[in-house]
């Protein structure tokens, strides 16, 4: 009796060492990070203002703001979008709703994680070969949209085939046998009630997507622009491209610049992130069934 | 007879017949497994078209010998150009090897942490932190290592210079850290609490169902976690452009400063004229990274599903 | 000439055996359904009538709900369900159909487990209309209104027809199941245990309902109150492990004038 409970004392201090253990690495893997958030938030936040953020780069992109790389952003953003959201979504509803359960089904998941798994400067040499050189696109918005497009496809590919999986079959099989096809259902009930997991993903791809370089390095941004991308043939200056310039490329940049540029990607990123985890966890609690 | 008549009249007979919506309905059919092969399409295409740009080299000024065991690489040398990728492959493999060493234990730590101790906000807002640290871009990761990283070592440790193993190492080791914790943590939540249950019943404590239960047969998750982290850093490019220094070496210490393949490419692409030999090699180094990271991939999603089946 | 001959012989010959009967709904010959290979249902061979209610009465695991999912081809939800025999609803072999939607949309099902569809009330009921192509609000609304009053639902629920159907009470949704069959305007009516979740005295006035709809369509009823398919059907089949026991005129069976004496020991609860 005694030595049992001697025993249990000791596994008892045994866990809680464990347990403080595992925390203290997991303490130890947010704290730098958090750390180094503040490091950018300190040292990076003064420059930070409307000015900085809707004027042109100067004097050698030493000074000014950051707005043609801002907007050029938004550019390869919105058409990487436009490519890949539809083409996402489709293939999404081809795997949960009508592929079935075999090899094939299985090649298409294993080339999906390879698409999200081969080195981000290999998507831009796929980039070069394909849109740039062999479809003629050029050095253009639309050659680094497409290029990202189809790096962050496994994206929107993921999170849409876990929100349709989210719908219970019961639903389709009393829409089907009310003569609906797979089609109807999959428009009227599915879909429906996918849309907003769906539209979690994108944000999530938007996330992404903002602060990729590699892969628009050679196909579409610019390391500076003195004007403004009128079409999708346009080159134009990227926010994430511009921090490698202005951190690397250029000298004599004052040292809170390139602070600055990080400082609003990161946010943009980690805003958009943010708003998708938010938007996950209301979904979570709103039922529906 | 008459009964009959009625009956084909009355009861629609003819309703069998295709209709619009039956062939819109076919159609989409059709489109959306266009779609759903298009990763195919694009895998293959990857391939297809980064050896194409690279085949003149591989037909002419390959060697296999110069290309993996040169430490050589001099590709704008105009009398002798050479190209070997022993030194670039040292820079990545060092820098990923200790990237790993930095981030298995953390990450696995974290894991079980999260998976197994932590509860309710505590755990919710965890995870919600891992994935917003598997966010950050990687340039901005790059940068860090440049600005953050570099002075902080050469305080630290004395040295000239700070852009080096070390630091590219563990700026890695950081990126890939979240990825790495929450597959790991997704692998802990894939075994049964019934085995966590039935470990408990036989009087062992939370520590001893962690490492005795839950760990093994975690194990092939786990090690997929780790393969996929190894891609991840493996591949990773501007984070590495930034903070290894960027010089062709074989690296004797974590202070040597070097060059990863994948930045080379990144650092080299603009400079060469499209279809030079210099600019074929960068896309034959894309070759390589693409099979190597296909086979890791292709590996930790056999192992994975290894587990998924048993 | 020689196919065309072989046709009009044959036809006639059909012609002669059905014009001495009354027309036949749905034929079921040699019906066989297995799941992955294990047996539910076996050699199963009736007719239903056209105007008719059909009751199919038996304990559980007898393969009436199987029966009822093959009418449907529901076999094609269900790669381990598999369907042998044939099936002809209004004269077509419905394993040979052109368009399988169009069968469906002329069937309507429910069952024991109510689904209410994650849409409004109004569009759970307007659905099927709406795949049929009508798009006329007034005509809807005349539709909903229908539906939902003959499934004893509109009292209940028409001050919140924007309200999402899967999120009513077991009862209500299983209502609202039986008035979204109606909204098809189907030929065929099939029923499984469509009570279950419902009160007696609502359970009554469906019931009065299906007297009504007989008119209008045919219906088969799987039910497991025995004493519902005295009341409702005009025929009965008795199904038992797998097997149809017998079909006959509801009454009869009833009162002992059937040819098996499984189904008499069934109705009176001495098993089952």
């Amino acid at each position: 009796m005694f030595a049992e409970s001697s025993l249990n004392v000791r596994n008892k201090r045994v866990q809680n060492l464990f347990r403080i253990l595992f925390m203290l690495m997991t303490v130890l893997l947010v704290v730098p990070v958090i750390i180094i958030l503040g490091t950018l938030i300190y040292k990076g936040g003064s420059i930070i203002s409307f000015d900085f953020l809707f004027t042109d780069p100067t004097n050698g992109m030493t000074a000014g703001g950051i707005f043609p790389a801002l907007l050029g952003t938004i550019w390869i953003v919105a058409v990487a979008l436009l490519a890949s959201v539809p083409l996402g979504v489709m293939a999404a509803v081809y795997l949960n709703e009508y592929a079935g359960d075999n090899w094939f089904t299985r090649l298409i998941q294993l080339a999906i994680i390879n698409l999200a798994g081969v080195p981000s400067i290999v998507h831009a040499l796929f980039g070069v070969g394909a849109f740039v050189i062999f479809f003629g696109f050029g050095t253009s918005i639309l050659a680094a949209s497409l290029t990202l497009a189809i790096m962050t496809l496994p994206v929107v590919i993921v999170s849409t085939r876990e929100s349709l999986r989210a719908v219970p079959q019961a639903f389709r099989e009393a829409c089907w046998n009310m003569g609906a096809t797979r089609w109807q259902t999959i428009r009227r009930v599915v879909l429906p009630n996918a849309v907003s997991g769906i539209l979690t993903g994108v944000i999530l791809e938007v996330s992404r997507t903002t602060g990729e370089t590699a892969p628009i390095m050679f196909t579409g941004a610019a390391f500076f622009l003195p004007f403004l991308p009128q079409s999708v043939f346009d080159q134009t200056m990227a926010l994430s491209l511009h921090l490698f310039v202005v951190a690397t490329q250029v000298p004599g940049v004052p040292e809170d610049l390139p602070f600055g540029v990080a400082l609003v990607l990161i946010a943009m990123v980690l805003i958009m992130n943010s708003i998708s985890i938010a938007f996950r966890m209301y979904l979570r609690g709103k039922k529906k069934w | 007879m008459s009964d009959t008549n009625t009956l084909s009249q009355t009861a629609a007979l003819d309703f069998d017949r295709r209709n619009l919506d039956w062939y819109i309905d076919k159609i989409i059919q059709a489109l959306v497994f266009i779609a759903g092969i298009s990763a195919i399409i694009f895998i293959i295409g990857i391939f297809v078209f980064i050896t194409i740009e690279g085949f003149g080299f591989l037909l002419e000024d390959f060697s296999f010998r110069e290309f993996f065991l040169s430490q050589y690489w001099e590709p704008s040398d105009e009398d002798a150009p050479e190209y070997g990728i022993l030194a670039l492959i040292a820079g990545t493999a060092s820098v990923t090897g200790l990237a790993m060493i930095v981030a298995i234990p953390f990450s696995l730590g974290a894991a079980i942490f999260i998976g197994e101790f932590a509860t309710g906000k505590t755990r919710e807002f965890l995870k919600v932190l891992v994935e917003l640290l598997a966010a950050i871009p990687s340039v901005v990761w790059g940068f860090i290592g440049l600005s953050i990283m570099n002075p902080l070592i050469i305080q630290i440790f004395d040295v000239p210079v700070g852009l080096n193993v070390l630091n590219a190492g563990i700026i890695l080791g950081l990126m890939a850290a979240p990825i790495m914790t929450s597959i790991a943590e997704d692998a802990l939540k894939a075994v049964p609490d019934r085995y966590r249950e039935a470990a408990e019943a036989l009087g062992a404590t939370r520590w001893q169902v962690i490492f005795k239960t839950v760990l093994p047969a975690a194990k092939n998750g786990l090690l997929g976690a780790v393969l996929l982290g190894m891609g991840r850093g493996f591949g990773e490019t501007m984070a590495v452009l930034m903070a290894t220094g960027h010089a062709v070496n074989i690296p004797g210490s974590v202070f040597d400063p070097v060059r990863a393949l994948t930045a080379t490419i990144a650092a080299e692409l603009g400079e060469t004229a499209v279809g030079s030999p210099h600019y074929q090699a960068l896309f034959t180094i894309g070759i390589f990274l693409f099979i190597i990271t296909f086979l890791i991939n292709l590996t930790a999603d056999l192992i994975v599903r290894g587990i998924r089946k048993g | 000439m020689v196919n065309i001959g072989l046709d009009v012989s044959s036809m006639s010959d059909s012609v002669m055996t059905t014009a001495t009967e009354v027309a036949h709904k749905l034929e079921v010959n040699n019906l066989t359904i297995s799941y992955d290979g294990t047996p539910a249902l076996s050699n199963v061979n009736l007719s239903v009538r056209e105007h008719e209610i059909f009751g199919i009465i038996g304990p559980a695991n007898a393969g009436k709900t199987s029966f009822l999912k093959s009418l449907n081809r529901m076999d094609t939800f269900n790669s381990s369900m598999s369907v042998n025999g044939q099936i002809r609803f209004n004269g077509l072999d419905i394993h040979n159909l052109k368009n399988i939607y169009a069968l469906r949309s002329r069937i309507g099902v429910v069952f024991p487990l109510p689904v209410g569809l994650p849409l409004t009330i109004y569009e759970n009921v307007a659905l099927s209309p709406r795949l049929r192509g009508i798009k006329k609000r007034r005509e809807l609304d005349e539709i909903v209104e229908r539906c939902l009053t003959r499934a004893a639902l509109w009292d209940e629920v028409k001050d919140r027809l924007n309200s999402l159907g899967s999120l009513l009470s077991g009862g209500q949704q299983q209502r609202l199941t039986i008035a979204r069959a109606l909204s098809q305007e189907p030929d065929l009516l099939m029923l499984d245990e469509f009570s279950i979740a419902v009160d007696p005295v609502t359970t009554m006035r469906i019931e009065d309902v299906l007297k009504e709809l007989k008119q209008d369509m045919t219906i088969i009823l799987v039910t497991n109150l025995v004493q519902q398919a005295r009341r409702l059907a005009d025929r009965t089949a008795f199904f038992l492990e797998g097997e149809c026991v017998e079909v006959g005129v509801t009454e009869d069976l009833f009162t002992g004038q059937g040819k098996d004496q499984r189904t008499l020991d069934y109705i009176e609860g001495k098993f089952g």
